[in-house]
């Protein structure tokens, strides 16, 4: 090995505290990147393998009742590969010690064979046979939830009949990752739940003998989707077509892809600014540590070594750091990508799990952090090349402070020596200093991002449940009732207050922008479910129109005074053109609102709700829960207590999950700015110091000297920090955010103390950490080195 | 670039003096000028040098600091560049020289000693010596530079583990493990004390004889320019006048 070659490894072993905390900072950065986007990769490869192998249909046609010999019609359809149909319908399944029944849909399955489209995985127990029509297959993740098993009988009212079923599998579908009660966004696993039937039974069950209510579609490569619907629907139309949709809206699809798509938008936001940061402080750190080996530097080119070789020499050290951090962090984001992929895998319920890493994020990793660390050693070396070997090597003519001078002067009364000797060091090298502050203030300022994250998750249920919605339970209707039905649910012991609501499906057109999804007819000025602008004061709905909320409105594309073609999914179907009058902020789901009366006028349904808010006597609940179960308009019940733990757990295992992570690594980088600045500046120091020690100055005066430095620096980062981490906050909670939910850019003046306190512990050990070093140095030696 | 080093190993024990078969003179530098900083602050350190220093001599340097001594070791050392006037190495302008060529020139030709030794502190004696053997061209085993400086038992030694005067004569073996043409010394017992000091001029002394290199020493110590051929005495960035010494004391005579 050559001479050079062993310096450099024994350099590298003499600064491994340093080089370790540098390539931790850049680890933890491209760890980020590797496994955020494996996670991606992985999540979307899974869902397209799992899609493929139980061939989930491409399109979803609704219908009243076709009869069986119309699914050769749309098979004729151009560019449709396959189609089936089957009876699907809506179910309350009864689970003894439970006060409220719960929702669930039963689907079909063939007689005999398995289904064209949509097929099942069977996690326990065997398929269906069509001689024992009260067989069924139930969906697991329910089934666990209740600890049913197969062999357990189970209790259920399809179309109005009471039945015993027998669970003889359990079973999972690509068509139901993402299950939520019907009304609701947020997934349950307890709260809905699926059941497969032979088709026999279950048409027999639901009058659908010789008929179907659901077909299904699997398209060609090169079909197009928008003339199959319409030629669908057009099929179907004589028999109740309901209107024929694709995967992309399908509700456990759409939800899926949003939060895939919400996690690709966190991996496309928050690891670059992590890796930004951590390139910032490489280069900070590495133009630094090359500046301080000058003399040595002259010392090889004074025997004859080139500026190549001298170049090539150095930044094989700062390559080795830069390399070896991002080889860990690729290595380690390979790790935590898989676990978390598992952890993923629960909460999506994919059947197996297709691990794949994005080669790309380690090209990005390797690139960001090699080329910031060469970046920061090549301008270096130059301006070291620049000067002769003789002035390299000739210890650096002193700082100029004579400039400064005066600065000491005017406080000479106020100040003592070594108080001085921090200042003027301060003033003299402002660029130097300015680094460092810069460095560590990007440090808090993503703790300070963070952390303010963290709670801005914690807001957005906060507003949600108690801001937004106020009231305790939604009762939902099987169709829309009078409003008499109101009247009826205020007169339960118990309940304290009731509003009525009316929610219709609906497509909402703006040019070519469409949104699938829900009006909700409110009274005009709710208390109980509002809508609430962005001081969070309720909105007055007017007779006149529509108000979106602000996440709708951005991916409709359309402002208040805009008119909104509103094609209503059910009863007529009329299609209706309705001015916009107003966005709100909702945080959750992407609703719109209009006044209940003009609501059911422009339907031509007057006096019509299909659910209600309800406020009540948490003393009385299970009382009043006894009388929903037996109201035969009732068909479902949701608790906001469930809804909000359901949420709360959907953000801790689910896309937001990550922000533990990120908040951990955040933490990593700012210690290792701040250590890797005290680390300098003692370097840079050294002699300096021990020839205080020599002339007379303890130990701890000495690290007056050195610490002042450091605690001004970090003094000055604390407010930057804060300013910057406030900006920060709103580019990563954009980059939390999804269609599903936003998060707010909340930084409390708690989330500045935290992470003013992380900087500050973190100053406070890398202080220690030098300071026990210092007390070390042998003073004769110290004098004597270069270094 | 043609090499005039023609002292290969077989001829250690030939004293070799100007003339013999070498260019006469090593180094010719005529108004050689070295101006530091600009307008008021601009310090001359060497005023228009003219000199001649044969090939093989030893050769001291002398003069109070600032003299400017220093500074026309590191120029015809190539570390450094004249303000104006001319330097040539033989008969090679070095002040004509590109960074690349003067790097070449160091390489090829050049031996330092430094007063403070400058070792890698984190590479032992040999590995210290193999910085420059490696790139030399006809360099000796640090083994052989280590004994020639009597710490052929010390080689594995780190220089924190050595006394400053071994880590002179590693830093000594290390300039001349490439059998330099010249070896340029800036106060090189310096920092040593009087046994020690004599030690390290010997070990200057052989390397002049046995290899043949010319040896250029720089200090302010009068008593070392006993054992030169020719002394330079420096004042005020120029010569004030040059000695040729008709006889020469041995290191271990010298007064401290």
């Amino acid at each position: 090995m050559s001479p050079l070659n062993r310096k450099l490894l024994r350099d590298l072993w003499r600064i491994k505290g340093q080089a370790i905390a540098i390539g931790a900072v850049i680890a933890v950065g491209v760890l980020l990147l590797v496994m955020q986007s494996g996670l991606v990769t992985s999540l979307d490869e899974t869902r397209r393998a799992y899609y493929e192998r139980y061939r989930l249909a491409d399109v979803f046609a609704p219908v009243n009742r076709a009869p069986a010999q119309r699914i050769a019609d749309l098979a004729a359809i151009p560019g449709v590969a396959a189609a089936e149909g089957r009876v699907s319908g809506s179910a309350l399944i009864d689970i003894p010690g439970l006060d409220l029944p719960l929702q669930a849909r039963a689907v079909s399955l063939p007689d005999f064979g398995k289904p064209r489209l949509n097929d099942i995985y069977l996690n326990e127990g065997r398929r269906l046979e069509s001689d024992h029509p009260d067989e069924i297959l139930l969906l697991k993740s329910f089934a666990k939830a209740h600890g049913l098993q197969s062999g357990d009988s189970l209790s259920a009212t399809m179309n109005g009949a009471r039945r015993e079923l027998r669970i003889v599998g359990l079973a999972q579908s690509p068509e139901f990752l993402y299950t939520a009660a019907p009304g609701e966004l947020i997934s349950d696993d307890s709260r809905f739940g699926v059941i497969w039937m032979s088709r026999s039974a279950l048409a027999a069950a639901y009058d659908m003998e010789g008929a179907f209510n659901e077909a299904l579609l699997s398209l060609e490569r090169n079909a197009r989707l928008p003339a199959v619907l319409d030629t669908a629907d057009r099929i179907l139309d004589p028999c109740g077509a309901l209107g024929a949709y694709g995967l992309e809206d399908q509700f456990s699809n759409s939800f899926i892809t949003e939060e895939i798509d919400g996690l690709r938008a966190t991996n496309a936001s928050v690891p670059p600014i992590f890796l930004g940061v951590a390139a910032f402080l490489l280069y900070i750190v590495i133009s630094r540590m090359v500046q301080s080996e000058r003399e040595e530097i002259g010392l090889v080119k004074a025997f004859g070594y080139t500026n190549v070789e001298v170049g090539a020499h150095y930044l094989k050290l700062v390559l080795t750091i830069a390399a070896g951090g991002a080889a860990a962090g690729c290595l380690l984001g390979i790790v935590s990508g898989r676990a978390l992929v598992d952890i993923y895998l629960l909460y999506y319920k994919f059947p197996f799990l297709v691990f794949q890493l994005d080669p790309a994020s380690f090209v990005t990793g390797f690139l960001v952090s090699v080329s910031s660390a060469s970046v920061g050693g090549v301008l270096v070396l130059r301006r070291v090349f620049a000067l002769t070997p003789a002035t390299a090597m000739s210890p650096p003519v002193p700082p100029d402070y004579s400039r400064s001078g005066r600065i000491g002067q005017a406080l000479n009364t106020v100040l003592d020596q070594p108080s001085r000797m921090v200042l003027r060091r301060l003033t003299r090298q402002p660029g130097r200093m300015a680094g460092a502050v810069i460095g560590i203030a990007l440090g808090m300022a993503l703790s300070v991002a963070m952390i303010g994250i963290m709670s801005g998750f914690d807001r957005m249920i906060e507003l949600s449940f108690n801001v937004i919605d106020r009231s305790d339970v939604t009762v939902s209707f099987n169709e829309a009732m009078s409003d008499k039905t109101v009247y009826e649910l205020q007169s339960i012991p118990g309940v304290i207050e009731v509003e009525p609501v009316r929610m219709v499906s609906v497509i909402l057109r703006h040019g070519l922008k469409s949104h699938r999804g829900a009006i909700n007819g409110l009274l005009a000025l709710p208390r109980l479910n509002r809508a609430v602008d962005s001081d969070l004061k309720s909105i007055y709905l007017r007779e006149g129109g529509i108000i979106l909320a602000q996440s709708l409105a951005n991916k409709l594309g359309v402002k208040p005074g805009d008119t909104l073609t509103v094609e209503v999914r059910e009863g007529r179907r009329p299609v209706l053109s309705i001015p916009v009058v107003g966005v709100t902020t909702t945080l959750l789901g992407a609703p719109a609102f209009m006044q209940l009366d003009a609501l059911n006028r422009a339907l031509g349904e007057p006096n019509r709700v299909s659910a209600a808010y309800l406020r009540i006597d948490s003393a009385e609940s299970a009382a009043i829960y006894r009388i929903l179960k037996d109201m035969p308009a009732v068909a479902g019940v949701s608790l906001k207590s469930d809804a909000r733990a359901a949420l709360q757990k959907q953000m801790d295992t689910g896309a937001g999950a990550t922000r533990f992570i990120m908040a951990a690594i955040a933490a990593v980088i700012t210690f290792g700015i701040v250590y890797n600045a005290a680390r300098i500046a003692y370097a840079e120091r050294a002699r300096d110091l021990a020839s205080l020690r020599v002339i007379g100055f303890t130990n701890g005066e000495a690290a007056f000297v050195l610490l002042g430095e450091l605690a001004v620096v970090t003094l000055f980062a604390l407010p930057m920090g804060a300013l910057l981490g406030y900006y920060l906050s709103f580019a990563i909670a954009i980059g939390f955010s999804t269609d599903l939910y936003q998060i707010p850019a909340s930084v409390s003046l708690e989330s500045y103390a935290i992470a003013a306190i992380a900087v500050l512990i973190a100053a406070i050990t890398s202080g220690w950490l030098v300071k026990r070093d210092m007390y070390r140095l042998e003073l004769v030696s110290a004098l004597k080195t270069r270094e | 670039m043609n090499s005039n080093v023609t002292n290969a190993r077989g001829q250690v024990n030939a004293v070799q003096r100007a003339g013999s078969g070498q260019h006469p003179y090593t180094y010719t530098t005529n108004g050689l000028t070295k101006v530091y900083g600009e307008g008021q602050a601009a310090v001359h350190a060497l005023r228009g040098v003219d000199l001649k220093i044969p090939s093989g001599e030893m050769v001291v340097l002398l003069g109070p600091s600032g003299s400017g001594k220093s500074t026309l070791l590191n120029i015809i050392g190539g570390l450094d560049r004249g303000t104006a006037g001319t330097v040539f190495f033989q008969d090679q302008e070095l002040s004509a020289m590109s960074d690349a060529q003067l790097t070449r020139y160091r390489r090829d030709h050049v031996g330092f000693v430094f007063q403070f030794y400058n070792l890698m502190p984190s590479l032992t004696a040999r590995e210290n010596v193999e910085l420059v053997t490696e790139i030399a061209t006809d360099p000796m085993t640090p083994e052989e530079a280590l004994g020639l400086v009597g710490l052929g038992k010390r080689a594995d030694h780190f220089p924190s583990q050595l006394s400053g005067g071994e880590q002179q004569r590693v830093a000594i073996a290390r300039a001349v493990a490439k059998q330099p043409t010249v070896l340029f010394c800036d106060e090189p017992t310096g920092a040593l004390d009087s046994t020690t000091g004599r030690a390290v001029l010997k070990v200057l002394k052989d390397v002049n004889e046995q290899l043949g290199a010319t040896v250029l020493i720089v200090t302010h110590a009068a008593a070392t320019a006993a054992m030169a051929h020719r002394v330079i005495h420096f004042a005020d960035g120029a010569i004030r006048e040059v000695v040729e010494n008709d006889t020469r004391l041995n290191p271990e005579d010298i007064e401290w």
